[in-house]
């Protein structure tokens, strides 16, 4: 790094993904983060990574891309791990993946906890049925109740759980306590029944509220409704304390030293805000943060140059164009230094050294082409630059919002993801996200390059 | 022409910017438009730079002055004119309004059963918290129940008290299921006030009244995401109205300037044009020269992108619907740029 370098990241420190996920210890990490910002792919991407790595992972993800889906085989949707083909497993490591089905997810807790015929009367309960069939809320609950399970399994090294598309990313810590405040509440023993409640001494408040709410309530909901509710919480009578005890359980799990929570960001504005409210609730929460993903950051080889100088430049060749007149009859000449390129330079990308004087770039063939350089040249360079130099605004403003997020939060680890130009939805795609999670960085580290336009370096070349 | 327009997209495709500039947009001179929040997030009150929105309607921003002539007033005339509104030449206004569930369900009960202590001690039960979060869809009826009634509300002269309701809704993935809940609750309570709640605002959500517009970025998953919840909507009888594509970048740079770069020549071209812009020299490992890799990798990512964007732009093309485009705004969103993105919205025809 050069001096110069002067972004926050000496402040921030460093997100070690490898240390996290080869670490015995950790046995859960669960990626959370606002929509969009690339959860499900970096839980992905790190499954991978930690099987490749010798540890036998499995993915719980919520609402993979279809591809990506494909890609893992784990297209269809039948709640249990299934083991991720293709995945290098020579460090003795696998992968299994799976996509959280939260009907499945729920019925089963209610077999599991209900003799046959109370399972079947709740199973065929229309309430049941609507409430498990995804409501704001069953989606968190489940998914939470899924980590439970794999976990109590103790059939893997390693859990990476991806979290729902929520209201709000912090749904899924809150669904399951309201549920559990819910069971737990008065109202549902007024639901189930209403004398015993209403006839408490002491109660004499809760007395008139009670008749006037029963009656209310028959009237608001319609009768059938009503009963429909009291039957489900009939059944569900034996099964709550099981509820509680199971939310209680997954939420303790949570806060255990095993596990590390991932904040997954991109570096805007709202995705940050998000994130750094994420890390304040963590914290409030007891529940241990392991740092911050900052997904999709992009870097430049040519940092050195200012979007300014850029653009500079670039309006200083467009200038040119239309002095010269040069657009015109250009054709022919490129074609002419295309062919004496063609001949005269065998290897560029190897053949810098050696290339010698029949190279493009040397006094000799410049003197073959006395205009100042070819119009179509000089075009596309102003194309390039100005490419670059919106590539460097955006440079600029990513830092901006992630200097933002680590003014608040010092003390958060941070690694950036590099952005790629297309969509991930295969294990190749996988693995380089995998690399750039764990390569920490590397777009700040790209813009260290050695020399600097403003700067005196030792090659001037001009 | 519409009259609630419900805003959904991917999470991070922009909907809540989308939404708010949609609803300045329809603020034409004399218009009066609702942007009605029901997430929670306070989205809204962090775009107008505003303090957090309490759950009342409140008016937050005038509407942009128009451009020549406005193809969106004329409109207007259906209802006769504007003589209670000062002659139509006023600013358009737009008002803001984040829904509660919870105050929304003490709302009903207040005005349909005159519930004043019984409404608190159902709260102090549980049962409001049970009624808005818990039971299945009721919060989702809430929600929409009170945007359908925002929408149909009238004055004593018996006009709309508001020409649009623009409403910043959960994203694609759950757009369905959340319009059509009410449906679902239709069938759960067969008998009652919340069974004929809910009929009544599946009519409004199923009626021309009401358009349902997708946001999307030129990715592949929102894209795909825009696909599968257009079709999922127009199952569930819903109207879909249009497409937003967010964000959009202009092409700098085409294939046919790569296969220029490609062949092998244009590289000392290049190098000479950046030196003689005063980058340095040109020669090999000459500052210039130096400049060419990196400039060329990021023109092939560049490239890279613009196809890919031209096959998602096919793909949105396809599913035929009016498609409406928003530039990126480099410098972010702020009040500014909100203005902006409702004149370009505005200029692209009634949406």
């Amino acid at each position: 790094m050069t001096s110069d370098d002067m972004t926050l990241d000496a402040s921030a420190p460093r997100l070690e993904v490898d240390a996290l996920i080869d670490d015995p210890r950790t046995r859960i990490v669960v990626c959370c983060g606002s929509g969009g910002v690339g959860k499900t792919t970096t839980a992905a991407a790190l499954g991978v990574r930690a099987a490749e790595r010798g540890r036998k992972v499995v993915v719980l993800t919520i609402d993979p891309a279809r591809r990506l889906a494909q890609s893992m085989g784990i297209s269809e949707l039948d709640n249990v791990p299934r083991r991720v083909k293709d995945v290098d497993e020579a460090a003795g490591g696998e992968l299994h993946a799976m996509m959280l089905d939260m009907k499945r997810t729920f019925d089963e807790i209610v077999e599991g906890h209900a003799d046959a015929d109370r399972a079947r009367a709740i199973l065929e309960n229309p309430f049941y049925q609507s409430l498990s069939a995804g409501f704001a809320g069953t989606q968190e609950y489940m998914a939470m109740e899924k980590l439970g399970q794999l976990r109590a399994s103790d059939e893997w090294d390693l859990i990476i759980v991806d979290t729902p598309p929520s209201r709000s990313a912090l749904d899924f810590l809150d669904a399951p306590k309201r549920l559990g405040s819910f069971l737990d509440g008065k109202f549902i023993r007024v639901l189930m029944a209403p004398a015993k409640v209403g006839g408490r001494a002491g109660m004499k408040f809760l007395n008139v509220g009670m008749s006037m709410m029963t009656g209310t309530l028959s009237k608001l909901m319609g009768g059938q409704l009503l009963r429909d509710v009291q039957t489900f919480v009939a059944a569900m009578d034996t099964m709550f304390g099981g509820f509680r005890t199971r939310a209680d359980a997954t939420y303790r799990l949570l806060q255990a030293p095993g596990t590390a929570f991932l904040v997954v960001a991109a570096p805007e504005r709202d995705a940050l805000r998000e994130a750094a409210y994420f890390v304040e609730r963590l914290a409030a929460e007891q529940m241990p943060l392991a740092g911050l993903v900052l997904n999709r950051v992009h870097g430049s080889g040519a940092a050195q140059l200012s979007a300014e100088r850029a653009l500079a430049a670039a309006e200083a060749l467009t200038d040119g164009l239309s002095e010269d007149g040069a657009a015109d009859g250009d054709a022919g000449t490129d074609r002419a230094e295309n062919n004496l390129e063609a001949t005269g330079i065998v290897d560029l990308d190897g053949g810098n050294a050696g290339a010698g004087t029949a190279g493009g770039l040397s006094p000799a063939a410049a003197a073959e082409h006395p205009a100042p350089t070819s119009a179509s040249a000089a075009q596309l360079a102003a194309g390039l630059l100005r490419l670059h130099a919106e590539r460097m605004q955006v440079l600029a403003r990513e830092r901006r919002t992630r200097d933002r997020f680590t003014a608040l939060h010092p003390e958060v680890p941070v690694t950036e993801v590099g952005a790629l130009p297309g969509d991930v939805h295969d294990l190749t795609g996988l693995r380089e996200i995998g690399d750039r999670l764990a390569l920490n960085g590397t777009s700040a580290d790209d813009t260290d390059t050695d020399g600097t336009l403003t700067g005196d370096h030792s090659d001037s070349g001009s | 022409m519409s009259r609630l327009h419900v805003v959904s997209g991917k999470g991070g495709t922009g909907k809540t910017t989308v939404a708010a500039a949609l609803a300045l947009a329809l603020a034409t001179e004399g218009r009066r438009t609702l942007l009605v929040e029901v997430e929670g997030r306070q989205g809204i009150a962090q775009l107008f730079e505003t303090e957090a929105l309490p759950y009342e309607e409140r008016k937050i921003a005038v509407g942009p002055a128009s451009e020549g002539a406005s193809r969106w007033g004329s409109s207007r005339t259906e209802s006769g004119g504007d003589p209670l509104r000062g002659g139509g030449r006023r600013a358009g206004e737009v008002y803001a309004l984040a829904i509660d569930a919870e105050r929304a369900l003490l709302d009903y009960l207040q005005m349909f059963y005159k519930l004043g202590s019984a409404g608190r001690a159902l709260k102090k039960l549980g049962a409001i918290d049970f009624a808005t979060t818990i039971a299945p869809g009721l919060r989702d009826v809430l929600l929409t129940g009170k945007a359908c009634e925002a929408v149909r509300r009238k004055d004593k002269n018996g006009r709309f008290v508001y020409d649009a309701v623009v409403m910043d809704a959960p994203p694609t993935g759950r757009i369905t299921r959340f319009l059509n809940v009410n449906d679902e609750v239709a069938g759960l309570a067969k008998i009652g006030p919340i069974h004929n709640q809910a009929q009544a605002v599946m009519r409004v959500l199923k009626s021309p009244e009401t358009a349902v517009h997708l946001v999307t970025l030129l990715e592949e998953m929102p894209v795909q995401e825009t696909a599968d919840g257009v079709a999922e909507l127009r199952a569930a009888g819903i109207p879909v109205g249009g497409i937003v594509i967010n964000m959009t970048r202009p092409a700098l740079l085409d294939n046919g300037d790569l296969d220029v770069i490609a062949a092998r020549g244009a590289r000392s071209g290049v190098a000479k044009a950046l030196s003689q812009a005063g980058l340095g020299g040109a020669r090999r490992g000459g500052l210039a020269d130096r400049l060419i890799d990196p400039l060329l990798e990021q023109a092939r990512e560049h490239a890279e992108r613009v196809e890919l964007e031209r096959a998602e732009h096919a793909e949105l093309t396809s599913i035929g619907l009016p498609t409406y485009e928003l530039e990126l705004l480099p410098e972010g969103v702020d009040l500014a740029g909100l203005y902006q993105l409702a004149r370009d919205l505005r200029k692209q025809g009634p949406i």
